[in-house]
C-alpha cells in the first residue's frame, strides 16, 4: 500500500520534471497562440468601439445634459449668445426629413427591386444594378452641391404649384404653404430619399432574388400575374428582410450630414410648413461646431451627437435583427 | 364592365409600368448628378488646379493642390491604420470564431458600426484625440477615416475568407501546418483579390467623407504635410468653396467635385474588374 503510494509520488515528480523540461526546451510562445490572440484582441477592439463612442459622447455632452436636464430634449430655444440650448427643433428636423425620404425611397426601391429581380431581361439586370449602386458611391457632399446649386432652383419652380394645390387641402394644407425658395425641409427630404434608394433597393433586390423559385413558379403555374406573384408570394416571404432594409435606409437618412447641411436652410426654429427652412441634428453640428467657442455650447453640440447616435443605434439594431430573421429562415449563417 | 381576368391583367400592367418608371426615376438622378458634375466640373479643371494652392477669398487664380495632397495623406493614414486592423479582425471572425456566439456578436456590432453615421464617428475622434490634445490635426482626421474604413474591411475579409473551401484548410492541417501559417499562406492568398476589393471599396467610401473631417483635420489654407497640424483636404475645401458667395470659388468646388467623383468611380470600376477576373478562381 505504502510502497505503491511512494511509486506514484515518484512518477509524479518525474512527470513534473519532464513537464518543466519540455517548457524549458520550448520557451517561445507558439505562432498559433500569438496569431489567434492578436486577431482576437483586434476584433474585440472593433467590437467595443461602439461602446467607446457612447462613453466618449456621453462624457463630452455631460455638461449640457447636466445643465439643462430633460429640458434639453423638449425645448426649442437654441441661442448660443444667451447659452440656452434645446434640441427639439433638430430632433424634429431629423425625423421629418427622414420620413419624407422614406416616403419617396420605399416605393421607388420596391419598383427597382421588382424590375431587376422579376422583369428585366438578363442583359439589363447588371447595368441597372450597377447604376443604382453607383448612386450610393457618390459622396454626400456632391449631392449637397448639386442639391443647392442645381436641384433647389429647379424645384423652386414647382413650389408655387405645391402652394396653390397641396396647400389648399384642409388639414394637411399647412404643411405645404410657404415661400417658394427651393431650399427647405421638403427639398432636403427629397434629396435624402434619392440618397437612400440604393441602400433599400439593394437589400430588396437581394432578398427578392433568393425567394425560392418553386414558390414563384407554383404561383405562375396557377395563372398568377407577375404583380400578383410579387404582391402575394415574394413580399410575404421577404417581409421581415424588406422591413429590415427600410430600417437600414432610415438609419442612413437619420445620420446623413453634408447633403442636408447644404439644402435644409439651417433655420433654428420650428415651422409647420415643409417648404420652410429647418435644421437637423447633423446639419447643426456640421454648421456650428467650429464656431462653438464656449464649453457649454460645444458640449451641447456633442450632446446632440449623442442623441443622434442613440437614435440611429436603435434603428440599426432593429434593422439587423429583422434582416437576420430571413437569413436564419434560409439556413444561412448570421 | 370588364371581366375579373381583364382587371387582373390591367392591374398587373399598371404596376409593372410603375416598376419600370421607378427604375428610370432612380437611374435619372444618377445621370443628372453625373452630368452636372461633368458639366460644371470638367470645364473648370486646368493645370493650375493641381499645381497651385487654394487662393485667398475673393482673389482669382489658384488651385487645389494642398487639398489634393492633404486628402491623399489622410487616405494613406486611414489605410495604414485601418487595413491591418480590419483584415486581422475579419480573419478572427472567419477563421477562429465562425461558429462561436462571440463571433456572431462581434459581427453584429461591426455591421452596426458599418452603418453608423460618419458625423458621429467624427465627433468620437474629436473626443478621443482633438479634445485631449487641444488642437485639430491631420492625425485625428486619419483616425476618423480609419474608423469608417475598418468595418468595411472587416466585413469583406470575413465574407471572402468564409468562401475559401474547407477542403483547402483540411489538406493543410493534414500536412501538419500550424494554423497561423495556414491562414497567412493559404486562406489569405486564396482570398487576396476579395480582400483587396474590400479595401478599394472602403477607400472609395472614405474619400468623399466630409463631416468627420470638420471636427478633426479641419482645413488649412496653406500647404502643410504635418500630421500634427490641421490639414487641407478636398471634401472640406469643396464644402467651404461651394457654400461661399464667390463664383470663382464655386467653380473650383465643382472642379474638385469632378476629380473626386472620377476618382471614386474609377475605384469602384477597378474593384468590380478584380472581382470579375477572380470570381472563377476559388
Amino acid at each position: 500500500m505504502k510502497a505503491s503510494e511512494a511509486v506514484r509520488d515518484d512518477i509524479k515528480t518525474i512527470a513534473t520534471a519532464a513537464d518543466k523540461k519540455s517548457t524549458k526546451t520550448h520557451p517561445r510562445i507558439s505562432g498559433d497562440f500569438l496569431f489567434r490572440n492578436l486577431s482576437a484582441a483586434v476584433a474585440m477592439l472593433v467590437a467595443i468601439t461602439l461602446l467607446g463612442i457612447l462613453i466618449a459622447l456621453w462624457r463630452e455632452g455631460w455638461d449640457a445634459l447636466h445643465h439643462f436636464g430633460w429640458k434639453f430634449l423638449v425645448t426649442t430655444t437654441w441661442n448660443p449668445v444667451s447659452e440656452q440650448f434645446g434640441a427639439l427643433v433638430f430632433i424634429t428636423g431629423t425625423l421629418v426629413s427622414s420620413i419624407i425620404a422614406l416616403v419617396i425611397a420605399v416605393p421607388v426601391s420596391f419598383g427597382i427591386a421588382l424590375f431587376i429581380s422579376e422583369m428585366a431581361p438578363r442583359w439589363l439586370r447588371e447595368p441597372v444594378s450597377i447604376a443604382i449602386e453607383l448612386l450610393a458611391a457618390i459622396p454626400s457632399i456632391i449631392y449637397g452641391m448639386w442639391g443647392l446649386l442645381v436641384f433647389a432652383p429647379w424645384f423652386a419652380n414647382f413650389e408655387p404649384w405645391i402652394n396653390s394645390h397641396l396647400g389648399a387641402i384642409p388639414g394637411i394644407g399647412i404643411l405645404f404653404q410657404g415661400p417658394p425658395m427651393g431650399i427647405g425641409m421638403l427639398t432636403a427630404g427629397i434629396v435624402l430619399g434619392i440618397m437612400v434608394i440604393p441602400f433599400i433597393a439593394a437589400i430588396m433586390r437581394d432578398v427578392f432574388i433568393i425567394t425560392p423559385a418553386p414558390l414563384k413558379e407554383s404561383a405562375y403555374a396557377m395563372g398568377a400575374t407577375t404583380w400578383e406573384v410579387a404582391r402575394k408570394i415574394i413580399l410575404p416571404y421577404t417581409r421581415t428582410a424588406v422591413t429590415g432594409g427600410i430600417f437600414l435606409g432610415l438609419g442612413r437618412a437619420l445620420g446623413e450630414t453634408m447633403a442636408i447641411t447644404f439644402i435644409i436652410g439651417n433655420a433654428n426654429n420650428l415651422s409647420a410648413s415643409l417648404l420652410m427652412p429647418g435644421s437637423s441634428i447633423a446639419s447643426v453640428i456640421a454648421n456650428e461646431f467650429t464656431e462653438a467657442t464656449t464649453p457649454l455650447y460645444k458640449s451641447a453640440l456633442l450632446a446632440l451627437g449623442l442623441i443622434l447616435f442613440v437614435i440611429t443605434f436603435v434603428v440599426l439594431v432593429l434593422a439587423k435583427l429583422l434582416l437576420l430573421r430571413l437569413d436564419r429562415m434560409e439556413g444561412r449563417q448570421a | 364592365m370588364i371581366s375579373r381576368y381583364q382587371r387582373r391583367k390591367l392591374i398587373n400592367r399598371a404596376n409593372l409600368t410603375m416598376a419600370v418608371l421607378t427604375t428610370a426615376f432612380g437611374v435619372f438622378w444618377l445621370l443628372w448628378i453625373l452630368w452636372t458634375t461633368l458639366h460644371y466640373g470638367a470645364s473648370a479643371v486646368n493645370w493650375a488646379l493641381f499645381t497651385q494652392d487654394t487662393p485667398p477669398p475673393g482673389s482669382g487664380g489658384g488651385g487645389l493642390r494642398n487639398a489634393f495632397v492633404g486628402s491623399l495623406i489622410l487616405l494613406g493614414l486611414a489605410v495604414t491604420i485601418g487595413a491591418p486592423v480590419g483584415i486581422l479582425a475579419g480573419t478572427w471572425l472567419a477563421e477562429f470564431a465562425a461558429r462561436r456566439k462571440l463571433g456572431a456578436i462581434v459581427r453584429f456590432l461591426n455591421d452596426i458600426l458599418l452603418s453608423a453615421p460618419s458625423i458621429v464617428i467624427g465627433l468620437f475622434a474629436y473626443a478621443i484625440i482633438v479634445d485631449p490634445l487641444g488642437h485639430f490635426s491631420a492625425f485625428a482626421g486619419g483616425v476618423a477615416l480609419a474608423l469608417i474604413l475598418i468595418p468595411v474591411i472587416v466585413r469583406t475579409t470575413d465574407e471572402m475568407l468564409r468562401l475559401v473551401p474547407g477542403a483547402l484548410r483540411e489538406a493543410a492541417i493534414a500536412l501538419g501546418t500550424p494554423y497561423w501559417k495556414l491562414v497567412t499562406r493559404i486562406t489569405w492568398r486564396a482570398s487576396a483579390s476579395g480582400i483587396l476589393t474590400g479595401v478599394l471599396l472602403g477607400i472609395a467610401r472614405i474619400s468623399g467623407e466630409t463631416a468627420p473631417l470638420l471636427f478633426t483635420a479641419l482645413n488649412n489654407q496653406y500647404s502643410s504635410v504635418s500630421l500634427n497640424r490641421p490639414i487641407a483636404n478636398l471634401p472640406v475645401v469643396i464644402f467651404q468653396f461651394a457654400m461661399s458667395p464667390y463664383t470663382h470659388w464655386q467653380r473650383m468646388a465643382w472642379a474638385g467635385a469632378f476629380v473626386a467623383v472620377v476618382f471614386i468611380l474609377l475605384l469602384n470600376i477597378l474593384a468590380r474588374l478584380i472581382v470579375r477576373r477572380h470570381s472563377g478562381g476559388i
